[in-house]
């Protein structure tokens, strides 16, 4: 049922696949598209909407919205950039990141973004939230001040019976995930390091794994994020 | 505890998708959702507790701690206050010796806040024990309160007779009153029942959506899709069942004449979705209520019920082989969101009410992935009078663009609120004479808080599609109010209280705004906050659904129609101020260590 399509993004002509999302049609033609809650086999849910781009001139999820023939995308006009250097300035003043003591620094997709996007200080106030640290977990830490809810690890944990692992909890600006008490009890240590992998922050740490890669050998430390892509 | 759970996950055949009416009915049995109820229903559906917690979660009238055997939701709506709210939440207050949120020592009265719950215009209104009390005083708060504590159930509650219509009917006994103040072609009650159903079984599905397509009738809900062409594209969609939706999910502040449908002519809207059945092909309609309607569930389970007798509903209906079509009512439980039709299809599914992404649309993949129509109640009541009636008699209301009536719930300074039933293209001047406009008007809110709010220099601009589009809820604004403290700022908590968190963008922004409203309102903001409200909100655009899309609105129209507000809360002289109170921040240490301010 698939065919070929032709779309663009940014003037840049690109062949995809019909039904294909936008943003694996621009990772393989080299084109960049920031990410936050997309994560590689993981349903997408377009819900820390950075990744958006305007398709003929609507505004939408590259991550959520499958290509079609002629498609016009514009991921690099102005008023894009700017919105997205916006997220991640709300998602700085929504929670408590402070990069220099927390154990994912430059591995961290947050900050690694804040770097690309030039931000030197939000123009948001901070709202200082109270948030928890909980440790109860005997392979995780979760901490929320660090979460982005990006539900990322509710969409890719799950335990051998298909249950959720993780979930929202409560609605609106107090969301918070939970970790399931009686399950994540059993947790092996493979799904507690796929958790930890697939956090783009540090709010799931596995415990004494902080560490394990020394700061200055880690992902963004030497590259920006994206270049991997940018390069191909 | 444990007997009554597993009865009640027997009776939906440990279906998941059944969550919501499976958590209602515990809430209703035991005031709330113990982490016992959790996880035993998680454990019969074969989920996570979290998961289970997340649905709880998400909704306003699940509790997991109990609520007290008489819940007090009060209403906590622009108008509501503007009716006086402050006096009966403080007599509610006093007279039960807790604060909101609380529940007294005894269990017996939990005090609880709400929106918006239908009943703008006869406020303040609360919802005890799922049963309505409107026109509440102080006077009524300390009866009702001496009342429960003498023992008395939650029948002898009220002291007035019913209301009017189909609210003294013996399913309903509500002192709702309908406030029906001028009838037009859907809500005149004279038309023969069933007669729209006869009718079809002679046309063809295709005939049915032409002539509904010819009509040019949109969606009433606010979105205003054309409800022709919606069918159509789910009568093309492939799937092996297609679903009708009707959207009773009325959550607009302001808003309240899909509850007037519902209490006096829900027999139209039951043959709307019958009619709309037929024209896609489908054989099963779910009416999505919102749980501030519940008062109304065996009325309208009768109601289903009779007209299955009359085969008006059920298998072969009036005798034509394979026109089979049923109608089920499912319950939200608090949640404005879920007035958002993919919002609406996930919670129907047992799930949080989160937006869905689009595409897909419900019409191609919506609830349990079938093609789905999601219709507003009166945009299925106005289908009944189309195909009765004819399209052309139908396009002889209204305008080109917006062909037809509208229903109009009005509230606020005027002296008839109710609901209106009027054509479309008249002026919101012509709207405030018809309603009796009580002093000078200094704003109208047009379609709620996602809408406009609007000054009198554009009173002569008219209603419909083409112009000032709305869901039909206006609320009128005396010159005496004040527009950023009753109005702004409660739509402003009214949107960070029913935001679904999902995106990022409409969960952390609001709050951002509403700071910064605060500032000004509290005489410490500079010219560039006003300039700073005015963009950023434009990020709320990326948001996922009209919700966050709109999220700003209260905010970004009264800057554009009332800009003077602002200005003359800003202060002149400074370009800049952290809106940081030092004196205020250190006022409890200062006392603590008997100094003063060192200011």
């Amino acid at each position: 049922m698939s065919h070929v399509v032709k779309i663009t993004i940014d003037g840049v002509e690109c062949m995809a696949t019909s039904g294909q999302y936008i943003i694996d049609v621009a990772k393989e033609n080299g084109i960049y598209i920031p990410t936050l809650c997309n994560y590689p086999g993981v349903k997408p849910k377009g819900s820390c909407r950075i990744c958006t781009v305007k398709v003929n001139g609507r505004m939408m999820t590259a991550c959520t919205t499958p290509v079609s023939e002629n498609m016009e995308i514009d991921n690099t006009s102005g008023d894009i950039v700017e919105l997205r250097k916006a997220i991640i300035e709300l998602l700085f003043i929504e929670g408590n990141h402070f990069c220099p003591a927390c154990e994912k620094s430059g591995n961290c997709e947050l900050q690694a973004l804040a770097y690309r996007y030039s931000m030197m200080v939000p123009r948001f106030p901070y709202t200082f939230p109270q948030r928890q640290v909980d440790a109860q977990n005997p392979k995780l830490v979760k901490d929320q001040n660090r979460c982005i809810l990006c539900k990322r690890c509710i969409r890719a944990i799950h335990d051998a019976d298909g249950r959720a692992i993780f979930a929202y909890h409560k609605r609106g600006n107090k969301v918070e995930i939970c970790l399931d008490p009686k399950i994540g009890k059993n947790l092996s240590d493979e799904l507690a390091q796929k958790a930890m992998d697939v956090c783009p922050v540090g709010a799931l740490l596995v415990k004494e794994k902080g560490f394990d890669q020394p700061i200055g050998e880690r992902k963004y430390d030497k590259e920006p994020i994206g270049s991997d892509i940018e390069k191909l | 505890m444990k007997n009554y759970t597993q009865k009640i996950v027997e009776k939906y055949h440990h279906d998941k998708t059944r969550l919501m009416d499976i958590l209602i009915a515990v809430q209703s049995e035991y005031g709330y959702i113990s982490s016992e109820s959790i996880a035993l229903i998680a454990h019969e559906l074969k989920m996570s507790d979290v998961d289970v917690e997340q649905t709880v979660s998400f909704y306003h009238f699940f509790s997991a701690q109990p609520t007290g055997k008489f819940s007090i939701f009060l209403n906590n709506s622009a108008v509501a206050n503007m009716m006086g709210r402050e006096e009966v939440a403080t007599a509610l207050e006093q007279e039960t010796g807790i604060k909101f949120g609380q529940v007294t020592p005894d269990g017996l009265i939990g005090l609880f806040e709400t929106s918006c719950i239908g009943m703008n215009d006869q406020e303040p209104a609360a919802i005890i024990n799922n049963r309505i009390f409107t026109k509440l005083t102080s006077f009524r708060v300390k009866e009702i309160i001496r009342d429960i504590k003498d023992g008395k159930k939650i029948e002898e509650l009220y002291s007035a007779s019913f209301g009017d219509g189909a609210n003294r009917d013996v399913s309903v006994q509500s002192v709702v009153s309908n406030n029906i103040r001028k009838i037009g072609p859907i809500l005149d009650p004279n038309y023969k029942i069933g007669e729209a159903i006869r009718k079809i079984t002679k046309m063809t599905p295709l005939e049915v959506i032409d002539e509904v397509k010819n009509s040019s009738v949109r969606g009433r809900g606010g979105a205003g899709f054309p409800t022709g062409l919606k069918w159509e594209f789910c009568r093309n969609a492939k799937g092996e069942r297609k679903y009708i939706f009707c959207n009773a999910d009325e959550g607009e502040p302001g808003t309240f004449k899909d509850r007037v449908i519902l209490t006096e002519l829900p027999r139209l809207l039951f043959e709307g979705m019958v009619i709309a059945g037929y024209a896609v092909g489908a054989t099963e309609g779910i009416l999505y209520i919102r749980y501030e309607y519940k008062y109304l569930e065996t009325y309208l389970e009768k109601i289903l019920e009779a007209a299955r007798k009359k085969n008006y509903l059920g298998k072969d209906i009036m005798g034509k082989k394979g026109f089979d079509f049923d109608i089920r009512i499912q319950f939200g439980a608090g949640a404005y969101v879920c007035g958002e039709e993919s919002a609406l299809i996930e919670s129907a599914e047992g799930k949080r009410g989160e937006p869905r992404d689009r595409p897909p649309f419900p019409v191609e993949k919506g609830y349990l992935e079938m093609p789905t129509i999601v219709n507003n109640v009166e945009t299925l009541c106005s289908v009944v009078k189309v195909i009765l009636n004819g399209a052309e008699w139908y396009r002889s209301f209204g305008t080109a663009e917006s062909t037809g009536t509208k229903l109009l719930s009005i509230s606020g300074d005027c002296r008839n609120p109710g609901v209106y039933e009027v054509a479309w293209g008249f002026s919101v001047n012509d709207i405030l004479a018809m309603v009796g406009k009580s002093a000078n008007v200094q704003a109208v809110q047009v379609g709620g808080p996602s809408g406009s709010l609007i000054g009198p220099d554009e009173f002569s601009r008219n209603l419909g599609y083409e112009d000032l589009a709305t869901g039909g809820s206006l609320i009128i604004f005396g010159e005496h109010r004040n527009l950023l403290k009753d109005v702004v700022l409660n739509f402003m908590d009214f949107f960070i209280e029913e935001s679904c968190g999902s995106c990022s963008t409409c969960r952390i922004l609001p709050s951002v705004l509403r700071t910064k409203l605060l500032k000004i309102m509290n005489a410490r903001g500079v010219q560039q906050d006003i300039e700073d409200m005015v963009n950023w909100s434009g990020f709320l655009k990326a948001s996922r659904c009209g919700l966050g899309q709109t999220a700003a609105n209260p905010i970004i129209t009264s800057i554009k129609n009332f800009r003077h507000l602002y200005e003359a809360r800003v202060q002149s002289r400074k370009e800049y101020d952290t809106g940081f109170d030092l004196t205020k921040a250190v006022i409890e240490a200062c006392e603590v260590t008997g100094r003063v301010p060192n200011i």
